[in-house]
C-alpha cells in the first residue's frame, strides 16, 4: 500500500518546541544518568547547554526502574580488569572489543564508590565493619567474584536523585520527561555529522526538534522482538524492561551508525513464568540446578563436545545449549533446587541466622523481580520445601548483560596496538579520537548501545555513560565553530511524526472496528505480534528451541519487507498509542538488523542462544570476527561485513 | 501480574494535572479516567509488575493481581515504602503470610550531595586524558594493560 503523507487535514497539528543546545543526552536510565552527571561538570565551566530528554520519568526510567538485589560489575581491590576482560572473553565465546571492556573494568569502581556515598546499601562481607565504604577499603559481600549485593529497591531513585541534582546546580543543564526521541538527523552541510534529534511529548500535542553539536543516545536494549513464552497479561513479564524498544540501536543505524555483533542475544534462562535472577541462588546459596531426575545438566559434556575448544569453560549460553537438550530429551521440568540448598545452609548456621538467610533470599526477587514472589505466593511455592522451575526464556537484544550486540565505538587511544588500528577499534575526526564515538561524528552511545563489550550491567552503564559524557563534551571544544544545519523544517518533521495520528482520524470511519479491524491500517500492537510471530517462526525462538537456517531466514526476511511497507499504515488514536507506534517501528528495524547478522554469520558462535541448523559448529577459522553492518541513509542500503578480533589480553 | 486501582481508595490524587502513578509508570500505563476520577492500567499486558506505581501512591489504592496466563489467584505482595525501608507482606494462596523488612537508602531523599569533595571545577587540560573528573581531581593513574 502505498505511503501517505500527512498534512494535518485530518488530525490536529502539534505544538512545536525547537531548541538549540550544546549537548543532547537521550535516555533517563543508569547510562543516560551516568552521561549527564559527568557532562554536567566538565559542561559547566564552559558555559555549554545540555539538554536530556527521557521518554519516561528519571526517578523509575530504564531497566534498573524496579531495582536490582546485586551490582554485577565491581573490580575492587582484589581483582584486576585483565581478569574481569578475560570472564568477558569466554562468556562471550571469544569475539569482544577488549579495549572496551579493560577501559570499563577500570573506570567503574568509581561509579560504585559514588552510589554508596549516595545512599546505596551495600553488603559487607561477614564480620566486616559495616560502616566502612568500599572506597574506605570496606570489603563487600561478594556474591560471585565480579558481583556486590546490595539492598537495592531504591538503586535507580537514588542514582536519578544524583542526576537531576547535577543539573539542578547549572542553570544551563535542563531535562525534560515523557518526551520520547523517534529520529536523528544529519548534518545537511557535512557528511556523515550528527546535528539534530526529533521525538514528541507523550502528554501534549507537542513536537520537539533538537539541534545539537553532539549528542548521546542511551535508550537500553531490545524487548518484544521475540514472541514470549506468555502471551496474555504476561505478555509484559519480560525479563528485560518491557519499555525497551532498541531505539538506541535503530535510530543510529537508520543514520549510517555501525552496528556489530547484532546477531548476538540473550537468552536468560531463569525461573519459570516470573524470571526471578538465578545469580544469588546459584552464587550465594550454593543452589545446584538438575533435570526432572535430578541429574545436573551441565555435567553432561558429550553435548558440547562439538562446540571445542568452547567446551572448556561453560559460557552463559554453553549452560543453556546443555539445558535445552536434556529439554529435547523429555528430561524437563528444570529445577533450581532452592529446597536443598537451604537445608544444607541450614546445617551450618543457627535459627537467627536462618532467619536471615531465608530474608535475603526473599529479598533478592522483592528488590528487583517481585513477580516472582508472586508465582511463588499463587502457587503455594515455599522455596525451603517446594523446588522451583528454571526455564530458557525468548531472546532479548542487548549490550550490558551477557549479551553484546550493540553500535561499533571508537575505543580508548591508551589502549591501543598497530593490530586494534588496522581493525577500526580507534580513529580521528579532526585530528582527534572520541572514547565510544559511534561512526557518525557527533554521535556517542553507552551502556546497552556500545556493542562488543558485555558484561557492564547497572554499574557498568553508569561509568560508560560518564566516559561519554565527557567525551561529547570534549567533542563540543574541540568542534567550537560548528553550527548544526538540517534540510527538513520542524513541521516537516512535525508531520513524519504525527503521521500514525492522521491514518486514525483518516480512515477509523471506514470500519465499525476502529480500533481492531480495518482494512487501511493497522494497530501498533497488531503489527508488534506479526514482528513477535516471524521473529519466533523463521528466526530462532522459542518455538523452534532458537533454530534457524538460511531457507528459514530467506522466508522471513521476505515477510519482513512487507512488515516494513506495513509499518507505515500503523495508526495511533492518541498519544500512548502514537508513541507505541514508534516503539513498534524502531523494533523492527532491529529485528531486521538481528535476523540479517544471523544470516550473515556462516556458525553457530552462541549454541543456547541460537543455532544455525546449516551450520552447527563453532568455525574459528573463518569467523573469529565481528560481523558488522551498515546502512547508506541516503539509499536504505544495508551491507553486512568482518571486522578483524584482536587479542589484547593473553589467556 | 499486573497492577489494578481499588476504587475505594483511588481518589484521582484530587484532580491534579496529574495522578501519581501516571508520573511514575515507566510504561506510560497508568491512565485517569476523569469523569469518576478514577486511575487504571490501560494495558495490563504490558505490565512489568515493576510496582512503582504501587509504591508511589499516596492512597495505597494501588495492588498487583498474579498474571492471568500463570499465577493462580489469592496470593499478593504488599509492600509499605518508607524513607529508608520497605517493608513486604507477602500472602500464599493458601493463607499463609510472610513478612519481611529491607533498608532501601541511608541518605534521605532529597539531600544527596553529588560533586561533594569535588566542588571546584575540574582542570580543563585533563579532558584529553582518560578517567573521569574524580579521577582526574584525585590524581589517579588509570590501570593500563
Amino acid at each position: 500500500m502505498e505511503r501517505e503523507a500527512c498534512t494535518f487535514s485530518y488530525c490536529d497539528k502539534p505544538a512545536i518546541e525547537e531548541k538549540n543546545v550544546d549537548l543532547l543526552i537521550i535516555g533517563g536510565g543508569m547510562g543516560a544518568c551516568g552521561a549527564v552527571y559527568e557532562a554536567v561538570k566538565w559542561a559547566k565551566p564552559n558555559g555549554l547547554s545540555i539538554f536530556l530528554a527521557d521518554k519516561a520519568a528519571l526517578e523509575r526510567s530504564g531497566a534498573v526502574a524496579q531495582g536490582l538485589s546485586a551490582i554485577n560489575t565491581y573490580i575492587g581491590s582484589d581483582n584486576d580488569p585483565a581478569d574481569y576482560v578475560r570472564m568477558v572473553r569466554t562468556d562471550l565465546m571469544g569475539i569482544i572489543r577488549e579495549d572496551l571492556v579493560y577501559d570499563l573494568g577500570r573506570h567503574v569502581d568509581d561509579s560504585v564508590h559514588l552510589f554508596e556515598k549516595w545512599g546505596l546499601p551495600i553488603w559487607k562481607a561477614i564480620g566486616e565493619d559495616k560502616n566502612k565504604t568500599l572506597e574506605q577499603g570496606g570489603k563487600p559481600r561478594r556474591t560471585g567474584r565480579w558481583q556486590v549485593a546490595i539492598s537495592g529497591e531504591s538503586y535507580k531513585c537514588i542514582v536519578a536523585e544524583a542526576a537531576k541534582s547535577a543539573m539542578a546546580s547549572y542553570d544551563k543543564a535542563e531535562y525534560v520527561e515523557r518526551v520520547f526521541i523517534v529520529k536523528l538527523l544529519l548534518d545537511s552541510k557535512e557528511e556523515n555529522r550528527i546535528a539534530a534529534a526529533a521525538g514528541f511529548s507523550v502528554r501534549e500535542n507537542k513536537v520537539y526538534f533538537i539541534k545539537a553539536k553532539a549528542i548521546i543516545i542511551a535508550c537500553g536494549g531490545a524487548v518484544h522482538i521475540y514472541r514470549p513464552r506468555s502471551v496474555l497479561e504476561g505478555y509484559g513479564r519480560a525479563w528485560y524492561p518491557v519499555w525497551n524498544a532498541g531505539s538506541t540501536y535503530a535510530m543510529p543505524f537508520q543514520v549510517g551508525a555501525e552496528a556489530t555483533m547484532m546477531e548476538n542475544r540473550f537468552v536468560p534462562a531463569r525461573f519459570k513464568d516470573g524470571y526471578g535472577p538465578v545469580g544469588t541462588w546459584f552464587l550465594l546459596f550454593k543452589a545446584t540446578a538438575t533435570n526432572a531426575r535430578g541429574e545436573d545438566y551441565c555435567a553432561k559434556t558429550e553435548y558440547i563436545e562439538k562446540y571445542a575448544p568452547y567446551n572448556k569453560n561453560l559460557g552463559t549460553c554453553i549452560r543453556n545449549h546443555m539445558m535445552i537438550e536434556d529439554y529435547k530429551k523429555g528430561l524437563g521440568p528444570m529445577y533450581m533446587n532452592t529446597d536443598k540448598a537451604l537445608a544444607e545452609l541450614a546445617k551450618t548456621i543457627d535459627a537467627k541466622h536462618a532467619k536471615e538467610l531465608e530474608s535475603e533470599a526473599w529479598e533478592d526477587f522483592l528488590d528487583m523481580t517481585v513477580g516472582q514472589v508472586g508465582v511463588w505466593l499463587g502457587n503455594n511455592i515455599e522455596p525451603d520445601k517446594i523446588p522451583s522451575e528454571i526455564m530458557p526464556a525468548e531472546p532479548y537484544l542487548l549490550g550490558s548483560h551477557a549479551g553484546c550486540c550493540g553500535l561499533w565505538a571508537c575505543g580508548p587511544e591508551d589502549l591501543q596496538n598497530d593490530a586494534t588500528r588496522k581493525a577500526g577499534y580507534v580513529w580521528e575526526y579532526k585530528g582527534k579520537s572520541y572514547n565510544r564515538m559511534t561512526t557518525v561524528n557527533g554521535l556517542f552511545t553507552c551502556a546497552d548501545g556500545v556493542g562488543a563489550s558485555g558484561h557492564k550491567f547497572s554499574s557498568g552503564s553508569h561509568a560508560e555513560g560518564r566516559i561519554v559524557g565527557k567525551q561529547a563534551v570534549r567533542f563540543i571544544l574541540n568542534n567550537k565553530d560548528y553550527t548544526p544545519s538540517v534540510d527538513k523544517t520542524a513541521e516537516e518533521l512535525a508531520a513524519e511524526i504525527y503521521a500514525p495520528m492522521e491514518l486514525f482520524e483518516k480512515y477509523k470511519t471506514v470500519s465499525t472496528t476502529p480500533y481492531s479491524i480495518n482494512p487501511q491500517y493497522i494497530t501498533p500492537k497488531q503489527f508488534l505480534f506479526r514482528l513477535n510471530k516471524i521473529m519466533d517462526e523463521y528466526v530462532a525462538g522459542t518455538i523452534g528451541w532458537y533454530s534457524t537456517s538460511e531457507t528459514l531466514l530467506t522466508k522471513g526476511l521476505y515477510y519482513m519487507e512487507m512488515l516494513e511497507e506495513d509499518s507505515y499504515r500503523m495508526a495511533a488514536w492518541d498519544l500512548h498509542q502514537l508513541m507505541r507506534v514508534w516503539e513498534n517501528y524502531h523494533r523492527f528495524l532491529t529485528a531486521r538488523m538481528h535476523l540479517r547478522h544471523i544470516l550473515f554469520r556462516q556458525e553457530t558462535r552462541y549454541p543456547g542462544y541460537y543455532y544455525r541448523e546449516d551450520f552447527n559448529l563453532i568455525d574459528d577459522a573463518n569467523w573469529r570476527c565481528f560481523t558488522n553492518s551498515k546502512m547508506d541513509p541516503k539509499t536504505g542500503e544495508i551491507k553486512e561485513f568482518k571486522r578483524d578480533y584482536v587479542q589484547l589480553i593473553p589467556d | 501480574m499486573p497492577s489494578w486501582v481499588n476504587p475505594e481508595k483511588c481518589d484521582g490524587c484530587k484532580a491534579q494535572d496529574k495522578t501519581a502513578c501516571q508520573y511514575i509508570c515507566p510504561n506510560d500505563l497508568m491512565a485517569l479516567n476523569r469523569e469518576i476520577m478514577k486511575a487504571y492500567n490501560q494495558e495490563p499486558e504490558y505490565c512489568w509488575e515493576c510496582y512503582s506505581c504501587v509504591k508511589i501512591c499516596p492512597q495505597q489504592a494501588i495492588e498487583v493481581r498474579g498474571y492471568a496466563d500463570f499465577v493462580p489467584l489469592g496470593g499478593n505482595a504488599i509492600p509499605l515504602r518508607g524513607s529508608d525501608n520497605i517493608m513486604w507482606t507477602c500472602k500464599y494462596r493458601n493463607g499463609k503470610v510472610k513478612r519481611f523488612k529491607f533498608p532501601i537508602r541511608t541518605v534521605a531523599e532529597g539531600s544527596i550531595q553529588p560533586y561533594e569533595g569535588f566542588e571546584a571545577d575540574p582542570n580543563m587540560a585533563d579532558l584529553d586524558k582518560q578517567g573521569f573528573f574524580t579521577h582526574n581531581m584525585r590524581g589517579d593513574t588509570l590501570k593500563h594493560f
